[in-house]
């Protein structure tokens, strides 16, 4: 016993420490960094909070926030609806089930990257000349080259994504519902939209909370398809966290501005999972 | 019965047009990775319409350009190895904490511990870790593989150890009876137990790692672009050759087939463990 007690501790320790040195350390410094003006080399100063203050201040990235969680607020909703609609329809007794499930799957495997570019051609170039000849001039120039359209762009790139990948979770929720629930409800004069209001949303109320934090968790993160499709512009009207961290960090000589915009990203996201996982799982109901 | 076979017709239709509405972009992309630039008119046939006459030649050119074979072993090495490294490391380190959770403070601690740092953001950690790797001289491939196993250890610590809780253990106290050591015990008892994990784990880090940008961005951005991966080769060839769209979207097409080929080939497989992936997690 005492053995094998000694064997799994040289199972994980290694492991853990690891995960410390490349994980945890990282997340102390950068706290650390935030607390300083570094600019990522040579020598620095402590200056105590002022980079939070500045933070606040600092009207790029206020910005930033607002379009990041303007995007992931939008994105989330409308993922949601049209996944939630998707499932409906892909669980309801169809020709070519599992065809039609894998093709609806093919955008989620795809890189945001790459993805991103074709999108880019799609709306510069397509989407124009389309509008030209239908009559619709708010379209005839593209959408990514405007400040108050571009940020739409990205939300349907992303959607486009995203929209299999929640599918299949409501699939395999809708799949846990057993077929007597709805029986019953028909016996009991339920048409097809009361039932979903009062009979299948409830029961894949865990399945709803799982693509609500989900997606809100990866949009806040979004940077893949920004960097194609715009890579942060035009005027800055599409820069997201991520990818004002990334540039002005690396880049901008402002490492420790935005190591103190890290901290603050961190503590938005957790609070904000944190939310969504307490109201959403009260209203969860079992069978 | 005609009228319910009616409404499966016309979902079905249905779903198939919409189908078809969500393959545009990408059949947009092949049509014209295959057409010459002579036939990129400005409209909408320019985009759209099948090519007059069928070449590869924009692959060909689009293969020497990037250097394709060079970026796509880099890719594959990365994704391979993590894969295989995230399951070996993972399932290892979930099995010693599956076993002694409820015995021990202190394994209930490291699980905890590994599984809460999945709400931190890669972005979040990035500007110190790209320090603190060049520090280390771990900026090339080697690193990058090296923090896929890192950042995937939370997702995968709690698939395994909420897998092998509900493995029965009477196997495991046979192999012990029997005079099997404690890494014998993982080697021929629960390893081969977990492989339905083990699909889960090595598809889900492929697809991460195939796919991620932001993470070798970062890390290899300091190099002379040796270990570049697919998606970051893109990256500078769109910033070179952006406005050459037919030789552009070849190359495009050529990074996204090894993954559609990968989902082809195992595409019930991953669609299940995607999901697995995200109910468990």
């Amino acid at each position: 016993m005492k053995n094998r007690n000694k064997t799994f501790l040289a199972m994980t320790l290694p492991v853990i420490i690891i995960f410390f040195c490349f994980h945890t350390i990282p997340l102390f410094s950068g706290f650390y960094y935030s607390l300083t003006n570094s600019k990522g080399f040579g020598v620095y100063n402590f200056i105590g909070l002022r980079n939070y203050v500045k933070l606040f201040q600092n009207i790029k990235v206020l910005n930033s926030y607002i379009f990041t969680l303007k995007f992931a607020v939008v994105t989330t909703i409308i993922v949601n609806v049209i996944s939630m609609i998707l499932a409906l329809g892909l669980n309801s007794k169809i020709h070519f089930k599992s065809t039609l499930r894998g093709l609806y799957f093919i955008p989620n495997i795809l890189g945001g990257l790459i993805v991103g570019y074709i999108f880019n051609f799609l709306f510069t170039f397509v989407v124009p000349a389309m509008a030209q000849k239908i009559g619709i001039s708010a379209l005839s120039s593209s959408i990514l080259g405007n400040t108050k359209t571009a940020w739409i762009g990205i939300v349907i790139c992303v959607a486009w994504q995203s929209v299999a990948f929640n599918t299949i979770i409501y699939i395999s929720g809708l799949q846990t519902i057993p077929q007597d629930v709805y029986e019953a409800s028909a016996i009991d004069g339920a048409d097809g939209w009361k039932c979903f209001w009062k009979i299948t949303f409830p029961l894949i109320a865990p399945f709803f909370t799982i693509n609500m934090v989900l997606c809100m968790r990866n949009f806040l993160m979004v940077f893949d398809q920004i960097m194609s499709l715009t890579s942060g512009g035009p005027a800055e009207s599409t820069t997201s966290i991520s990818m004002l961290i990334y540039k002005d960090g690396l880049t901008g000589n402002q490492f420790g501005l935005q190591c103190a915009n890290s901290v603050i990203y961190f503590i938005i996201i957790v609070a904000i999972s944190a939310f969504q996982l307490k109201v959403l799982t009260k209203r969860e109901v079992q069978l | 019965m005609t009228s319910k076979e009616k409404k499966r017709r016309t979902v079905t239709v249905l779903l198939i047009i919409v189908g078809i509405l969500i393959l545009i972009p990408l059949y947009m992309a092949i049509v014209i990775a295959i057409k010459q630039p002579s036939e990129m008119t400005n409209d909408i046939a320019g985009a759209l319409s099948l090519p007059h006459k069928w070449s590869l030649s924009n692959f060909a050119e689009a293969i020497k350009i990037t250097d394709f074979w060079h970026a796509a072993s880099n890719s594959l090495i990365i994704t391979v190895v993590s894969s295989i490294a995230c399951v070996l490391v993972s399932s290892m380190v979930s099995f010693a904490i599956a076993r002694n959770m409820t015995r021990k403070k202190i394994y209930k601690f490291f699980y905890y511990y590994l599984v809460s740092a999945m709400f931190v953001p890669f972005s979040m950690l990035m500007l110190p870790l790209v320090k603190q790797m060049a520090f280390f001289h771990l900026d090339n491939k080697i690193g990058v593989i090296f923090l896929y196993i890192v950042f995937n250890m939370s997702i995968n610590t709690l698939l395994y150890v909420g897998y092998l809780k509900n493995i029965l253990q009477s196997l495991e106290e046979a192999a012990y009876i029997d005079g099997y050591n404690t890494w014998q015990v993982f080697t021929y008892i629960i390893f081969p137990m977990l492989k339905p994990m083990h699909a889960t784990v090595a598809i889900l880090t492929t697809l991460a790692a195939w796919n991620d940008v932001l993470l070798p961005l970062v890390m290899l951005s300091g190099g002379d672009g040796r270990d570049n991966t697919l998606p970051l080769t893109q990256m500078v060839f769109q910033s070179q050759f952006g406005t050459n769209y037919n030789l552009a979207f070849a190359s495009y097409i050529l990074s996204l087939l090894p993954i559609l080929i990968f989902y082809l080939i195992a595409q019930k497989q991953i669609i299940n463990d995607v999901t697995n992936g995200a109910i468990k997690g």
